[in-house]
């Protein structure tokens, strides 16, 4: 059987894998997929602890659902973001979006 | 080492494999198609977990709507973007330190917890899952209210993308 800590540590690495992606990635496209993939990290750790704690409670589950939700109204808005401010500017390279830098 | 934590492994692997290459590759539409890979690797996690339906709406909801739209906005942006320049920017190691502290940090926290090696129960014979979680989602006395939010908060985003991207006149 796989004890929790597995997929307690698979998920913290998944996560980091994705701040690494949003920290450091220039295209701002490739922002949104570190974040897709802290997402999922977090929703693996929600299921995971639904699971070993008390599978009756159904809590796990629906937070989970909730941040699938979330991570589609996200995805739509900073999609349409990051497409409006490529036709105005013509890049999608997040050091060169300063419109409200002052 | 027993058949289970066989596939925990090699789902592992994939979801790693496939999470560094999305962060790491040039060709945006490649990082794109890895990240399908990851999402599948964890919905395989949900059905190890006994909760099919998250994995079903993990298929559907993110590959089948996320990762598509994810490859039209990089069809619509790639032009500029195309292989040229460095994919990372200047303060990368940066990044790789920060990563590797956070991710450290995490796995002290959990080594110091007590239920961190715990072992899976048994879901009592008789309890549906699924059903639990349907009445769950529409009962006053649990979680009628996020159901409904959620439901405003993507007709929201709805409209706020489309007036986003809308080309005014």
């Amino acid at each position: 059987m796989v004890p929790l800590s597995w997929y307690l540590t698979l998920s913290a690495a998944l996560f980091n894998i994705g701040l690494f992606g949003v920290l450091a990635r220039r295209n701002a496209v490739a922002i949104l997929l570190g974040i897709e993939l802290m997402l999922n990290a977090v929703n693996i750790n929600l299921v995971a602890f639904w699971r070993y704690g008390d599978p009756t409670v159904i809590t796990g589950q629906v937070f989970a659902i909730i941040v699938f939700a979330v991570a589609a109204a996200e995805v739509a808005v900073g999609l349409a973001l990051i497409i409006s401010v490529y036709r105005n500017r013509s890049t999608v390279i997040a050091n060169d979006i300063d419109m409200l830098k002052w | 080492m027993d058949f289970m934590q066989i596939i925990f492994l090699l789902c592992a692997a994939l979801i790693l494999g496939a999470a560094l290459m999305v962060v790491t590759t040039r060709n945006m539409i490649h990082a794109a198609l890895w990240l399908i890979a990851t999402l599948f690797g964890v919905a395989i996690l949900y059905v190890l977990l006994n909760a099919g339906f998250l994995a079903v709406v993990q298929v559907v909801i993110y590959i089948g709507a996320i990762a598509i739209l994810f490859i039209f906005a990089v069809m619509l942006t790639r032009r500029e973007m195309r292989d040229q320049g460095p994919q990372l920017n200047n303060g990368w190691w940066m990044a790789v330190l920060i990563s590797l502290l956070s991710f450290g940090g995490l796995f002290l926290l959990f080594t110091n917890w007590s239920g961190f090696g715990k072992m899976m129960v048994n879901i009592p014979a008789g309890t549906d899952t699924l059903r639990e979680l349907g009445s769950a989602l529409v009962s006053p006395n649990a979680f009628v209210i996020p159901f409904e939010v959620a439901s405003v908060l993507l007709l929201a985003a709805l409209i706020g993308a489309v007036y986003v991207s809308f080309r005014g006149k």
